[in-house]
């Protein structure tokens, strides 16, 4: 059915459609609409889950935590300062395999204090062993989280569904509602091998020694290699039921393109108009857009920067000492390789400044005019 | 002690046999924390999942591939053995499991200090857990640093003797009953039979039900393993640790009576973590207690 809503109820109707059975959560701007959505669902019994309001993000990632262990399908949602706090805890779920799915709504860090966009939230989780999946349409958002605890249950990994503050979060898109039945269909009841019961009696997480910790890492790192092909498969059988699928980039106009945008979120939306307007003045461009970032599809992307003269990479983050956060993953996945295209990084649109067509036009003016990266970053729209 | 002996009472058990924890855990020897874990788990029975965070519990149990327990474990995190328990409690209750009664079982770094946010919020929300706070009154799996449940005058590692701990104990028995639980209770390893009846009446109650449990450390407190025991009997019979119950925040009850309290010197003198104290700082001891005393009187009734 469709409907028009706001890109937080898109996370809301995702997480009721795959029927979670708890909900642990904290509210945050711009995160808010999807707790309270999920409340009202909570309270009509339209979603039969118990809604744990705790009181912090901290005890919201714990007990989705105990909930997962316990052979509960578990969501949680929350932003920035939220999702900073929930750090350990993050590290624990992936550790302890817990596949819970989240969503986060990309908010710059403070101080100062903003609720604006960014992805510097989400980008710092980067080495705890959760998938990421970057959406830049409601649509995506609520297909995405369906999709994710397939692949989450599947893999025992969990994931974190991720849009953009206010330009995904509260801004209001026709959404095709996937239709219960088919989710049914599609995703069946999280039943984990192993789980907590007093009927099987088993310690999970104590001390490892040395000579086991090892071991479990590796696994985790094996079981994130197998993700891409999962996702991709999860995607195509989606597809069948729904006619959209999730797939790991968002590739626009890449085939015969010279030149290419790296892209990410809703910027990779904005940068599709850029490339139509390059097209139009006789530039052939083409727009790369990363939607999952862990595991990171360095496949895909030789695949189509190869084909490329040229790539810019536009980064809505900053690795303070480094530079934008794809750009520095982008070059390492192409590092050694021959034939590959200079890549050139860009951050822009930093808490929550918009980055525009323009912004884009403005990057690829930048990058023709070069044949290599003369420095690490190149900031677009900052005031020096 | 002689007193007792010397009247050759013939003792019956009345504890259950069953053994819920098994030999060959890796807590030191004279443990308070290992006897309170195996009294307790007397009184639930095997339908029953524990959340264990980082505290001496979290070796004791063992390590991987290991478990002294017989009932299923989860260590969780320093800061969230309340809130995890929570998760696991809705997570079995979504997947069709009513009965286990889920514990969480914190010792009082994780419960006075790191955890209380998480244990205060479980309780305003009244989640349906049982929370267990062993006291050995430090940071003991760490070496024995300062928590705000480590009393007055007590050395330990990071309050040395020129410096020992000049604040009282954090009163959590006072706190949590400010969020007015449906039950709550102190308990005594040399109690067992006190501990067990309140773990049975707790067991029947739906809601937060919290358990501050006194467990004597020998490591820390620098006391002879073959103490712990008596220590810990002290503790009630001078009334540093009252036995008691609270029901909804303010029906308490003593459940060990005292008639006499015992001064506090002999406690004192079988512990080297208070060997640097002045007999003024005693006395300062002694007087902590006895106005203690009398507010817990006045609260019970009496």
């Amino acid at each position: 059915m469709k409907k028009v809503i706001m890109g937080n109820h898109a996370l809301s109707y995702g997480a009721m459609l795959s029927r979670a059975q708890v909900i642990s959560a904290y509210p945050i701007t711009p995160q808010t609409q999807v707790v309270e959505l999920l409340s009202e669902m909570c309270a009509d019994g339209s979603l039969a889950a118990e809604f744990i309001k705790v009181e912090s993000e901290h005890s919201a990632m714990a007990s989705c935590i105990g909930a997962s262990v316990a052979g509960a399908r578990a969501f949680t949602a929350t932003s920035s300062q939220g999702l900073a706090l929930m750090h350990e805890m993050l590290h624990w779920a992936a550790g302890g395999r817990h596949p819970i799915v989240m969503g986060n709504v990309n908010r710059s860090m403070a101080p100062g204090w903003s609720i604006w966009a960014d992805q510097n939230d989400s980008l710092s989780q980067r080495d705890t062993g959760w998938m990421q999946f970057y959406c830049a349409s409601n649509q995506e958002v609520v297909d995405t989280v369906i999709q994710a605890f397939k692949v989450s249950e599947r893999l025992m990994i969990p994931a974190m569904v991720i849009l953009d503050a206010f330009a995904l979060s509260h801004t209001y898109e026709v959404v095709d509602v996937p239709d219960q039945a088919l989710v049914d269909k599609f995703l069946p009841p999280f039943k984990p091998a192993i789980k907590l019961t007093p009927a099987d009696p088993r310690a999970f997480g104590g001390l490892t020694g040395s000579e086991h910790y090892m071991e479990l890492r590796y696994k985790l790192q094996k079981d994130m290699e197998k993700a891409p092909a999962l996702i991709e498969e999860t995607g195509r059988e989606y597809e069948k039921l729904f006619g959209r699928r999730l797939e790991l980039v968002d590739a626009y106009l890449c085939d015969d393109a010279e030149f290419l945008f790296v892209t990410s979120g809703t910027a990779g939306y904005t940068a599709r108009v850029a490339v139509d307007e390059l097209r139009k003045s006789g530039v052939k461009a083409g727009n790369l857009r990363i939607k999952v970032f862990r595991p990171f599809p360095f496949a895909e992307i030789r695949g189509i920067l190869k084909k490329v003269k040229k790539a810019a990479v536009v980064d809505r983050n900053c690795s303070y000492g480094a530079g934008g956060i794809f750009y520095q993953e982008v070059k390492s996945g192409l590092y050694g390789i021959a034939g590959m295209p200079p890549v050139l990084g860009y951050i822009a649109g930093l808490g929550g400044r918009d980055i525009t067509v323009d912004s884009f036009k403005e990057v690829a003016a930048h990058a023709m005019a070069r044949d290599h990266a003369d420095e690490e970053i190149v900031w677009i729209g900052v005031k020096k | 002690m002689s007193q007792e002996v010397k009247k050759k009472k013939k003792m019956t058990l009345t504890l259950p046999t069953d053994e819920l924890m098994a030999c060959g855990h890796l807590a030191c020897q004279g443990c308070g924390a290992t006897l309170a874990m195996r009294f307790f788990m007397k009184g639930l029975g095997q339908k029953t999942a524990l959340c264990i965070p980082a505290c001496c519990w979290a070796v004791i149990d063992g390590s991987y591939p290991y478990s002294s327990m017989d009932v299923p474990v989860y260590h969780c995190a320093f800061e969230t053995a309340a809130s995890t328990a929570t998760g696991v409690k809705a997570g079995l209750e979504a997947t069709g499991d009513t009965e286990t009664t889920v514990v969480a079982w914190g010792g009082d770094g994780g419960t006075f200090d790191i955890g209380i946010q998480a244990l205060s919020g479980a309780a305003e929300r009244n989640n349906d857990i049982i929370y267990v706070c062993y006291d050995n009154e430090a940071y003991m799996n760490t070496g024995i640093q300062r928590s705000s449940a480590t009393p007055y005058g007590a050395w330990t590692t990071t309050t040395p003797v020129k410096h020992f701990k000049n604040r009282p104990k954090k009163d959590i028995d006072a706190i949590m009953a400010a969020h007015r639980i449906p039950y709550q209770a102190t308990a005594s390893i040399a109690y067992p039979e006190d501990l067990l009846k309140k773990v049975k009446k707790a067991k029947d109650i739906k809601g937060l039900r919290f358990f501050h449990i006194y467990a004597p450390c020998p490591t820390g407190w620098k006391s002879r393993p073959e103490d712990t025991v008596k220590l810990a009997r002290m503790a009630v019979q001078s009334g540093l640790f009252p036995l008691y119950e609270v029901e909804n925040g303010e029906k308490y009850t003593q459940t060990i009576k005292v008639k006499e309290r015992k001064p506090i010197d002999e406690y004192i003198k079988r512990q080297g973590r208070f060997r640097h104290l002045k007999p003024e700082q005693i006395a300062t001891i002694q007087a902590d207690i006895d106005r203690e005393w009398e507010i817990l009187l006045k609260k019970f009734g009496a």
